[in-house]
């Protein structure tokens, strides 16, 4: 090594040194660089998925492009990063997406030991089990000395361990790292069962050959809220986060969607008012313009227009919101309200 | 140092130390150590700042909590009361097993398409060129995924089997045998084979020495052979048959779900390992092929004429004149294809193999201490690298030209 090189790396190990205690904010990031980035599944039907057009789409693709609305004006000012149910949680902590809303489950674990937290629940789940109608099993109690599919590094993997043991029942897992290749395994009879959270096994269902030959199992063996995660330690941004889910969900509860937002800006009700900007400046107190949400519903909708674009009865997934309704429809969908 | 050469020297042309090239020299060295150690020094300290101040959890005590999930293959005891420590100990004797089992399948096919490369016979020698060609230049990954999924398709289902002499059963939930059951008294079984492998080495040597110092040959192979394979056969029945056979069960009655093989009896080899291995080998054994080849090719065929000369048959001519000039050339780029091979073997994740990435990625995401997984699997694969590389480097040695 040359002599000259001795004070660069010197000092290079000097300027790692400093720079470490620098560091914008996730809000000042990304405005600087004009879009946010999101971290997505690898396709996971109604939930993110490229279409046939080659656009992302599904539930947890909405809330992204929500955000942007809320950030930027502007639902397409995201770009998305598909993940694998491994790197989701690195890819996060390493600023390398400023949001994560890939289907991912909230537990005590990952919300106090990684360094994240979770912006609140946009789909309440719950892992379930696919078989083939030919075995003529009708309850998982049933699945004694099955072969069992699976992601690997996921909430499953566990429950799936968690139900088999409390039952005292023998099986055999077999985990996959991507979801395609568990569908394809539990599709060439590597196993009997598929398990995944039940709105997953609705969704890929539709990818089996025959997907008439199968079955979703009554049981429900956990609770799988599923919900947007940014890093912890930023409160600004996750400020962000949570307001923009809770933004979609009042503006379902009073009654606002992209087609009448632009009405409802002269609604007499206050709850409206405030929620579009009219009122108040809510806005400014989570670093936005004060017609966050009012950009949020134009763009993107409410809740329920997401929904039911994504994987409501209408769709191929054809699920019924079920516990998903709002907490005045029988759900457990809450929001507290813009006040 | 410099100092007292040149006193010793005679030279009194003393220059200043500044001015000194060898001072110098020492001085920039240890500068740059220095600046070596301070870099980790502050690329660890500054890791460790980060993760605290991003509250996310560091250290190795997660090794000892529970890890909660299963397996489809473990060498060792486990469940999913285990530790995340054994987990990945699991993992790493999976990835040990599928690396061993395919280097020794690469080498054997890699030799034998090597040598049909070389035949004189025109349909074996182009079928050798097709096997390469079409192999080695196919990503493994493909060929992995079509091991996987296409071969498993075409094997029956679960409620159905291939039969190979009511012994061997092959159907979509793996091959199954029969399952050695260790009685009291086997472990003498395991004593006699060592011991005949150690009486077989012996036998060997006196062999050779024996030839070498009065020409006469002896039949050492089979002899031990014979001692490797008798000596346990032996013990077993001196032991009163310690080892019993556990058959795998086909259920052909009940509910569908319970037909096929019963869980955990008899000896299962799970398909995924069957198709990573196959994989491996297959894909190693392109590459090694041309190595063998090039490697006898590299031997000038003067070598085989001057033993026809001497008298020497086809056989020992090529046993101990041309291959052991070849084995100079192969082993180095050989003990490249061993390492490849157990990299590769990483790749096992796509197809649901628990080897050690497998393993380690799903404690990684339930722990989420990503630095220390992967400090774990960079360890793991370097040692494998290095071990593999110095035996390798051993054997090269003892293979090398010895010069008189």
């Amino acid at each position: 090594m040359s002599n000259k090189f001795l004070p660069l790396v010197i000092g290079a190990a000097m300027g790692v040194a400093v720079t470490t205690a620098a560091g914008a904010t996730t809000l000042e990031d990304v405005k600087a660089k004009g879009f946010i980035q999101c971290g997505v599944s690898q396709g996971l039907p109604g939930f993110s998925n490229l279409d046939a057009q080659g656009n992302w789409t599904g539930i947890d693709v909405d809330y992204c492009r929500a955000m942007a609305a809320a950030v930027f004006g502007d639902a397409s000012a995201v770009k998305f990063t598909p993940l694998s149910a491994k790197e989701r949680f690195t890819a996060l902590q390493s600023g390398e997406v400023d949001v994560l809303s890939r289907n991912t489950t909230w537990t005590m674990s990952r919300d106090t030991q990684l360094g994240l937290n979770f912006a609140g629940v946009n789909y309440y789940d719950g892992q379930g089990f696919m078989v083939r109608k030919d075995l003529g099993v009708t309850s998982a109690l049933e699945l004694s000395g099955a072969s069992v599919c699976t992601n690997t590094g996921t909430t499953t993997e566990l429950n799936v361990a968690d139900y088999f043991r409390a039952n005292n029942m023998p099986y055999e897992i077999v985990a996959f790292e991507k979801a395609d290749e568990v569908v394809g395994a539990y599709d060439a009879g590597r196993c009997d069962v598929y398990t995944t959270d039940a709105s997953g096994l609705y969704a890929q269902r539709l990818k089996l050959t025959n997907p008439g030959d199968h079955m979703v199992l009554p049981e429900i063996i956990s609770k799988e809220p599923l919900g947007p995660v940014v890093r912890q330690g930023d409160d600004e941004w996750f400020n962000i986060a949570k307001w923009t889910l809770n933004a979609m969900l009042n503006a379902e509860e009073l009654g606002v969607s992209s087609e009448n937002v632009d009405e409802m800006k002269s609604s007499d009700n206050p709850a409206v008012k405030r929620l579009l900007g009219v009122e108040g400046a809510f806005g400014e107190a989570i670093g936005l313009p004060n017609d966050w949400a009012y950009a949020i519903i134009k763009n993107v909708g409410n809740y329920e227009e997401s929904f039911n674009a994504n994987v409501g009865p209408d769709t191929p997934l054809g699920i019924s919101r079920g516990v998903n309704a709002l907490w005045n429809d029988g759900g457990f969908m809450y929001a507290p309200p813009v006040r | 140092m410099s100092v007292m050469e040149q006193d010793s020297a005679g030279a009194p042309a003393r220059a200043s130390l500044l001015n000194d090239p060898k001072v110098r020299g020492i001085f920039y060295q240890i500068v740059l150590v220095v600046a070596i150690t301070a870099l980790g020094y502050v690329i660890v300290t500054n890791t460790i700042a980060n993760l605290e101040r991003q509250n996310i959890a560091s250290g190795w005590s997660f090794l000892e909590n529970t890890a909660g999930f299963g397996t489809n293959q473990s060498l060792v005891s486990y469940s999913e009361t285990s530790t995340y420590g054994r987990a990945i100990f699991v993992g790493f004797l999976n990835t040990l097993l599928v690396a061993a089992v395919g280097i020794f399948f690469a080498t054997v096919i890699g030799f034998i398409i090597g040598i049909a490369r070389l035949s004189n016979n025109w349909v074996i020698n182009r079928l050798a060129y097709c096997y390469v060609e079409l192999v080695r230049n196919i990503p493994l990954l493909l060929q992995i995924f079509f091991w996987y999924f296409a071969v498993l398709r075409s094997i029956p289902g679960k409620r159905e089997k291939w039969s190979l002499f009511d012994t061997f059963h092959l159907n979509i939930g793996g091959l199954r045998l029969p399952k050695p059951i260790m009685g009291t008294g086997s472990e003498w079984v395991g004593y006699a084979f060592l011991i005949g492998i150690a009486i077989a080495i012996f036998v060997a040597r006196w062999a050779r020495k024996r030839q070498e110092a009065t020409g006469q040959p002896f039949p050492a192979f089979l002899t031990g052979v014979g001692l490797i394979i008798g000596l346990p056969i032996l013990t077993y029945f001196v032991m009163g048959m310690p080892i019993g056979l556990e058959f795998p069960n086909f259920v052909e009655t009940g509910p569908i779900l319970r037909q096929g093989f019963e869980l955990n009896v008899g000896l299962n080899i799970i398909p995924e390992f069957l198709a990573l291995t196959a994989a491996l080998s297959i894909y190693t054994a392109s590459f090694i092929a041309e190595i063998v080849r090039a490697g006898i090719q590299a031997v000038s065929h003067g070598q085989t004429e001057a033993a026809h000369a001497l008298g020497l048959r086809n056989g020992p001519t090529l046993r101990l004149v041309v291959i052991p000039q070849a084995m100079r050339v192969i082993i180095p780029p050989l003990t490249s294809q061993y390492l490849n091979l157990t990299k590769n073997s990483s790749l096992a994740v796509a197809i649901a193999y628990p080897d050690l990435v497998s393993m380690g990625g799903t404690v990684l995401n339930q722990t989420g201490q990503a630095i220390e997984i992967i400090g774990i699997w960079m360890a793991v694969y370097l040692s494998l690298s290095l071990i593999t590389s110095a035996f390798m480097n051993w054997y090269n040695q003892r293979m090398a030209l010895v010069e008189r």
